[in-house]
């Protein structure tokens, strides 16, 4: 049995061996599993606009794309199997949209030097450029939200919140605990009481963390949760009547399918988002040349949701800085490195977004050498349950970057020193 | 034909109690290892040693130290996965608060403090049995990972609660951390392979392993018969916890780098390594092997015949790959309940016989 799965397996990588001149992006996607309902509209909306750009333009720079699918499961041992099996193809870049697979690949893609992507997730010191080389966050990180948030908090209550107390909610993992070291800090800063409630992987059981909250009422409950946690949470809140309004996810508590199952007891529920949702003439675009092509990445329901815009959003990120590595390279069949040229130095601007579509998808943001973060912004919205849509309440709110700056330099600099890295530019 | 005794006199008690008394396993085993430190080495990449090898090896060692503790003894535990986070964080403190020791050392000094955990959580085991000493085990993995977690001081108080691997040499080779080159996390997974398993083959045939099997077969007796279970039980704890413990140091350290307790060495995991071992075969060092290797392999197996040859959907693959290792498993428990270990030595009867069965 070993042998003859042995010989299958040679014979597999054997046939998947011919490298052809092309942009391969690699999506290492999760369908499967507890957190498939926000990975299936990400990659969804991330394939859907490379096959776009393969169908209206014939790719980047007149150089196709090939997009190689691989299942994680939000599992790291996935992840792994999947990252090994695809650099070989001359990957350009990667984005796992998990934490967990994060920490696992910003060591190996720094040694084989693959440009990693980590929007909006993965390890906020990342944003420090001279130490984490091959890794960018932009446009926004973890501690940018948790500084959103606190500064939304602010706005609403008039500018202090001494004696209110704010509960987060987190999901157990590398991702939940992202947030904590900076709302300690705002608590100092602010006066607040801050209170920690984890629930573990991969979240259905939460029934004592929110008899806690309805025992202590805090004033505020923030939620870095993800997957089939964030239907959980929401139903449970509702159970004990906590007020929607005071109840804030971070941008992967915010979509659809999160506030959905709950019904008309969602309503008022209030998120983060990084990214605008709309009705963006892009996505007509993609239904014709995409979707009634038979070419749709999913089963094409998803289009226009908050994760697929937000999928969409990143391979438009990925495809602008492809496009910018071609020009200062020169050459339209780019390698990792010059793509990794093309991020750092990447523009996004309002005018290039109405071009693409995708008018105000996103804040403007530039990139440098030393800033992989991006500005940080995030918008508040809120769910209505009548009309079934999110409402974006408030502009781009900035975080405060007295805060995270010094955060992300300690950080950086702890991880600096642990792997002998001597932090610059490349 | 082949597997034939006779014409194999043995003249003395040495030779008549080898680990392959048969001419023909001899000579298997040796090609076998000669291939795998000889050849394998040389001919590795990157994807075959992370994807393949290096897992296969790392659940091999675990397999086999829950085989000594359910198969050999008796004892059904559910705490594989907590044990292997007790050798994973063990190795990661140990890594950092001595970072000039070997890390070979570390990892045999995970094995050691795995030992002691798992001995202390053996202890219900002289007084409750079966389904019941399952959910302590139980108890046991939910616990540690629930530790693992809450105390900061494991994972020297780092804000994401992971622990990464900083880089270690073996004779000036870097065998963890991401600049180790696969065959270097080969060979370091196979010389942990080798060495358990030559521990754990020569336990159980001594007199510590036939008191074991004592004890599995039925205590009562065992104990009339002047078994101590309190030792006997403890030992297999002990022996166990420490394979198991190896396992996850190198699980940690030299397969995946950084590692969070909740999602590496969760309930799943405990699950796995028995379903190696009821696939594999129970009480069998070669079933620990097989069982690994089935339960490794045939998942990339399957998805690279249903997603890089047929084309079939991510997602549709993933799915198949569940009902059919599913489906696998039950057909193993109800076709052949003694596991591949068995398939195998049925091959070898029928080709003993072959051409003349009778």
């Amino acid at each position: 049995m070993k042998r003859k799965l042995i010989a299958a397996a040679v014979a597999g990588t054997l046939a998947a061996g011919p490298a052809l001149a092309d942009l391969v992006i690699p999506d290492l996607s999760y369908r499967t599993g507890p957190y498939a309902a926000g990975g299936t509209p990400f990659s969804d909306g991330y394939q859907d606009y490379f096959n776009l750009l393969n169908a209206r333009d014939g790719g980047i720079g007149g150089e196709p794309i090939r997009i190689i699918e691989c299942e994680t499961g939000y599992n790291t041992e996935k992840g792994v199997e999947c990252y090994e099996s695809t650099k070989g193809e001359g990957a350009l870049i990667y984005q796992p949209l998990s934490t967990g697979i994060t920490y696992q690949l910003i060591p190996k893609a720094t040694v084989d030097q693959i440009p990693l992507h980590t929007m909006g997730y993965g390890r906020t010191s990342a944003a420090n450029g001279e130490v984490f080389n091959w890794v960018f966050n932009y446009p926004a990180n973890y501690w940018d939200a948790a500084s959103v948030m606190v500064n939304y908090l602010l706005e609403q209550n008039g500018g202090s919140l001494e004696d209110k107390s704010i509960a987060l909610l987190y999901h157990n993992s590398a991702y939940g605990k992202e947030p904590i070291r900076t709302l300690e800090q705002l608590s100092k800063l602010h006066g607040f009481e801050f209170k920690q409630l984890a629930v573990d992987h991969p979240g259905q059981e939460q029934k004592s963390q929110w008899l806690q909250i309805r025992r202590e009422r805090p004033d505020y409950v923030l939620m870095w949760g993800w997957g089939v946690m964030n239907q959980v949470a929401v139903q449970e809140a509702a159970n004990i009547n906590f007020p929607m309004e005071n109840f804030i996810g971070n941008w992967w508590a915010g979509a659809e399918h999160d506030v959905t199952p709950a019904g008309d007891a969602a309503n008022g529920y209030k998120s983060l988002n990084m990214n605008r949702v709309s009705d963006l003439p892009v996505f007509n675009e993609i239904k014709t040349l995409v979707h009634d092509a038979g070419n749709a990445a999913g089963d094409g329901s998803n289009l226009g949701s908050v994760l697929y815009t937000r999928g969409m959003y990143a391979a438009m990120l990925a495809s602008e800085a492809i496009a910018n590595a071609q020009k200062i390279s020169g050459v339209s069949n780019i390698t990792a490195a010059q793509m990794r040229d093309g991020m750092a130095t990447l523009e996004i601007t309002n005018a290039r977004m109405d071009e693409l579509g995708m008018s105000a998808i996103g804040p403007e943001f530039s990139v440098s050498c030393q800033d992989h973060g991006g500005n940080g912004l995030g918008i508040v919205q809120q769910w209505n349950a009548i009309d079934k849509t999110w409402v974006a309440l408030t502009d781009y709110i900035a975080p405060d970057d007295s805060v995270t700056t010094p955060l992300i330099k300690e950080d950086s600099a702890a991880f600096a020193a642990e792997n002998n890295i001597t932090p610059g530019c490349l | 034909m082949f597997y034939r005794e006779a014409g194999d006199f043995k003249t003395s008690y040495v030779a008549d109690s080898q680990t392959f008394p048969l001419k023909l396993d001899k000579v298997g085993f040796w090609v076998t290892m000669m291939v795998a430190w000889g050849v394998i080495p040389f001919i590795i990449t990157d994807y075959w040693a992370s994807a393949l090898l290096v897992p296969f090896l790392i659940y091999a060692i675990a397999a086999i130290g829950l085989n000594i503790l359910t198969g050999y003894c008796g004892q059904v535990s559910l705490g594989t996965g907590g044990f292997m986070a007790v050798g994973a964080y063990a190795c990661y403190k140990l890594m950092t608060s001595f970072p000039d020791v070997n890390i070979l050392i570390h990892i045999i000094l995970s094995g050691g403090i795995t030992a002691a955990v798992g001995t202390a959580f053996g202890l219900p085991s002289l007084r409750i049995k079966g389904f019941y000493l399952a959910v302590a085990t139980l108890a046991a993995q939910f616990f540690l990972v629930w530790l693992f977690n809450k105390v900061s001081w494991f994972y020297n108080y780092s804000a994401s609660g992971q622990i990464n691997a900083p880089e270690r040499l073996v004779a000036g080779f870097a065998v963890t951390g991401p600049a180790s080159p696969a065959w270097a996390q080969y060979l370091v997974c196979l010389f942990f392979v080798t060495l358990c398993a030559v521990i754990a083959r020569n336990l159980t045939r001594g007199s510590v392993g036939r008191s074991w099997m004592a004890i599995r077969d039925m205590d009562i007796a065992a104990e009339i018969i002047g078994v101590n279970p309190l030792r006997a039980k403890l030992s297999a704890f002990a022996v166990s916890s420490f394979f198991v413990g190896i396992a996850g140091a190198l699980f940690f350290a030299v397969y995946l780098g950084a590692v969070e307790v909740g999602e590496a060495f969760g309930i799943q995991k405990s699950f796995l390594v028995l379903f190696m071992i009821i696939i594999g075969g129970l009480g069998s060092i070669f079933g620990s092997f097989a069982g690994a290797a089935f339960l490794v392999l045939l998942p990339v197996a399957l998805k690279i015949v249903g997603v890089d040859w047929l084309g079939w959907p991510t997602d549709l693959v993933a799915h198949f790959q569940l009902v059919i290792v599913g489906a696998l498993i039950m057909f193993f428990l109800i076709k052949e309940p003694h596991g591949l270990a068995h398939i195998w030595g049925l091959a070898k009867e029928k080709l003993r016989r072959w051409p003349f069965p009778y």
